[in-house]
């Protein structure tokens, strides 16, 4: 197991700016209103049979001001500049050069969306008898944009939002999934709590509404059919919907943050991520129960946010570990935004953050009443990311003192 | 005794095992052996047809057999073969129990052209859309492909093969992956998070899209005949870089903790350096401020200033750009010493290995530290006159190298540089 908890000596780190571009709207104020209205924003028709939470539109020309930039990204890596530039936004840090060349990214990516038609093109083509020894090779040459290729690249997100908003620190890519969501926030934390770093940008992007991703879940039948249901209500007819989200956070050193009157909306303690071998049943449950045993002592009033995907056997897993801790109110963030994989985990810590900077937990939604009504204020928000396949991370966010 | 801590009280990360794999072959040995004879592991690709392609050689690994082909399968195969290699050096932990998190660069993953094909003809009609694709992508029939094409899937495969601690790290910084990786580990000793890491890039991407991809950004040599004179770093005649698999496997230990189980070091991981460059997606700053930036971030962690650096082994791509770019910072960091410091290329052999570069180069860095030889950039019989680098050309040289710096820059402004030394500072 990894982790990554404030050792005695090591600087506290505060989540100093948030930035979401959702399914259910854009910044801080329009998903905590989406998520009081217990609104969800499902489209059922565009993708049949399968369901997707579809980008909230935005006005991109506000984070990407130049035309030219948005054309050399397809939508995945937009919404994730976005959600980048509005998280710098939200820590005051947007245009500050100081602090812009030397800050450092850990960014969650999978890989960009492919030109459906020209898939599509060179399969009926072939299809229809075209079967010369070259006739693949003519075809890419000849169809794929000279330019698509960078906006497919995984580390082309994090070189993006460096373009667009003059990164200059270091910036590292992770791939694999939910986890690399959590690892991502993993590394940046210890980066910073060791003195490595003194302020990380860290997140990732996701568009769910992308019909080669749908082929490659539905090789494992993940994809949800038919009918929406909440995350917890799906045990019977599992599956993730696809959302689409950028999620982004700016992890700071207290130090850092204070020396320039930067206000936390909370801190980050720990992250700790591991890899059961979900060989037999119980597996992933178990090594849920050991990272929520790594996490620090908690002794305040507590929620859990979850990244349950609605993917079986995964979430019923996460069912089981959850009924060892009924006590503690739970939110499924899938059931609101879709499951927008690397994504999920960034989205948790922000829902964490902003949670405990708005002194409540979001109100439940959920027809199996796995998801309780919390009173009062919670001070500490156990994030948890168990992906559809592989990969378990877990973080405390805390509410600082 | 050498102290356990570096000039900054960090703790000293030590190499204790290595693995490597390249179109030369399989092996330190071997890649070794040819690396200082100045042959060239480019050929021309047999692989698939190539056929209306502007570039029609590559350096591929055809050695290594993978059923169902695939390149991510490719790629695992290859990382486990010179993880196997690395292990056996290192003798470090039990089998199947490596005591330390696993880092691994490797190439993005996505559904490739043999699985979308066959998906294709499952359809079984003349005219379908991509919604008649995805109708029967489900049922159970293919669901290999979903584990197999999941981002996380080859480090996934590793950290249970060879029971490496905690959730492994899938990471692309593009053509810096391979030293990203390297320099993940690095942190994590430093940190004290763990006694050992292990540290793995790998890249068997030669595949039709991929070759296209890179042709329609204009960065592959065309010079494909014949194919071991393809790739000319530093010639004035030079056209781009060609293609190439591999892989890299680095045991990383705490000089503590290798000398406390008796462990051979074979080199020290001195310093890392990484500075971002906004400038553009494939070009860097004209400037080059971000490439002098992170060399001399490099030197700084290393606690080494560019006196006692010498020997280079460049990023060298053989692109008219980067090859006049990395010429131009590099003498930018390291002034009238430029000129004394012999430099070379190792993609002039192996090709540029892309994900696995960094970590093939670092092995052949340290390689060079053990042998105090320094292997041929060959194709060099036209040089550019811009480039005044005393570069290692065509033949082997042997020298006194204590400290190498190798460097790794890649699209989307990743910059990447590794000090390695001979012993701890």
């Amino acid at each position: 197991m990894t982790d990554t908890a404030a050792k005695p000596g090591q600087t506290e780190v505060w989540i100093t700016g948030i930035g979401l571009a959702t399914s259910l709207g854009e910044g801080l104020d329009a998903n905590w209103a989406a998520l009081q209205e217990k609104r969800i924003n499902v489209d059922e028709k565009g993708f049949a049979p399968y369901i997707v939470h579809p980008l909230m539109p935005v006005t991109f020309d506000s984070q990407i001001p130049k035309k030219g930039d948005q054309r050399q990204m397809e939508a995945w890596q937009r919404i994730g500049v976005y959600a980048a530039g509005l998280a710098l936004d939200s820590a005051g840090i947007k245009g500050n050069k100081d602090i812009l060349s030397k800050i450092d990214m850990v960014v969650a990516a999978g890989g960009g969306e492919r030109d459906l038609n020209v898939d599509t093109g060179v399969l009926t083509a072939e299809a229809k008898g075209a079967n010369a020894p070259g006739f693949l090779n003519e075809r890419l040459m000849s169809d794929l944009r000279p330019t698509l290729f960078l906006a497919q690249l995984s580390n082309l997100l994090a070189g993006n939002i460096a373009i667009v908003n003059g990164l200059g620190g270091t910036s590292r890519t992770f791939m694999g999934e939910e986890v690399a969501g959590a690892d991502a926030a993993r590394i940046a934390l210890s980066r910073i709590a060791s003195g490595e770093s003194d302020i990380a940008l860290v997140g990732g992007s996701h568009n769910g509404e992308r019909k080669d991703l749908m082929v490659l879940y539905e090789f494992g039948d993940f994809n949800l059919k038919d009918k929406f249901a909440p995350v917890w209500a799906r045990k019977d007819h599992a599956g993730f919907a696809l959302g689409s989200a950028g999620a982004f956070l700016v992890l700071e050193s207290k130090a850092h943050a204070e020396a320039r009157g930067a206000k936390p909306y909370a801190k980050l303690s720990s992250v700790v991520t591991d890899l059961a071998r979900r060989k037999q049943s119980g597996d992933m449950e178990a090594t849920l129960e050991k990272l929520w045993a790594k996490l620090p002592k908690r002794e305040g009033k507590g929620a859990i946010i979850s990244g349950a995907t609605g993917a079986e056997p995964a979430t019923s897993e996460e069912r089981g570990f959850l009924k060892g801790h009924a006590d503690v109110p739970v939110r499924a963030t899938g059931t609101m935004f879709g499951h927008t994989m690397e994504t999920q985990f960034p989205l948790g810590l922000a829902l964490a953050a902003l949670s405990i900077s708005r002194g409540a937990l979001f109100p439940p939604n959920d027809s199996t009443g796995t998801e309780i009504e919390m009173q009062g204020a919670p001070t500490q928000i156990v994030v948890v990311g168990a992906g559809h396949w592989r990969g378990e991370g877990m973080a405390l966010v805390e509410a600082v003192k | 005794m050498t102290a356990p801590r570096d000039k900054l009280g960090r703790p000293v990360v030590v190499v204790t095992g290595m693995g490597i794999m390249t179109s030369l072959g399989n092996g330190k040995a071997d890649n070794w052996a040819k690396l200082v004879a100045g042959e060239s592991g480019i050929r021309t690709i047999t692989r698939f047809p190539v056929d209306g392609l502007r570039t029609t050689m590559a350096g591929t690994v055809d050695f290594v057999s993978v059923d169902p082909f695939s390149s991510t399968g490719l790629s695992e195969r290859m990382a486990e073969l010179v993880t196997e290699e690395a292990l056996a050096q290192a003798g470090i932990g039990a089998k199947a129990d490596f005591p330390g998190p696993l880092f691994l660069a490797v190439a993005p993953v996505e559904v490739e052209w043999p699985q979308r094909r066959e998906l294709g003809r499952a359809v079984g009609a003349q005219d379908f859309t991509y919604d008649d694709l995805l109708r029967i992508s489900g049922g159970g029939k293919y669901s290999a492909y979903h584990h197999r094409f999941m981002f996380g899937s080859v480090a996934a495969h590793l950290a249970e093969t060879f029971g490496t601690k905690g959730s492994p790290i899938s990471l692309s910084t593009a053509c810096a992956s391979g030293a990203t990786s390297i320099q993940l580990g690095v942190e994590a000793i430093r940190r004290g998070e763990t006694d050992a890491a292990l540290c793995v890039a790998t890249d068997g991407t030669v595949n039709p899209e991929a070759l296209v991809r890179f042709s329609l950004l204009s960065a592959l040599s065309t010079q494909n005949d014949p194919p071991q004179a393809a790739s000319r770093p530093f010639s004035k005649n030079r056209d781009g870089f060609v293609m190439a698999e591999g892989a890299g496997a680095l045991v990383l230990e705490s000089y503590e903790a290798a000398v406390a189980r008796g462990a051979k070091i074979l080199g020290v991981i001195a310093g890392c350096g990484e500075l971002t460059d906004s400038f553009h997606r494939t070009r860097s700053s004209p400037d080059g401020k971000p490439i002098i930036g992170c060399m001399n971030k490099t030197l700084a962690d290393a606690g080494m200033t560019p006196d006692q650096i010498d020997h280079i082994n460049a990023h060298g791509t053989a692109t008219p750009e980067n090859d006049k770019m990395e010429y131009n910072t590099t003498s930018a960091v390291f002034g009238d010493l430029i000129s004394k410091i012999p430099v070379t290329s190792n993609k002039s052999m192996v090709g540029h290995t892309i994900s696995a570069a960094g970590a093939v180069e670092a092995i052949f860095s340290l390689l060079t530290l053990e042998h105090q030889r320094i292997p041929p950039t060959i194709n060099y019989d036209n040089p550019d006159p811009t480039i005044l680098f005393d570069v290692v050309g065509n033949k082997a040289r042997d020298a006194r190298v204590t400290a190498v710096m190798s460097n790794s820059f890649g699209f989307g402004g990743q910059n990447a540089s590794l000090i390695l030394t001979r012993e701890p500072a």
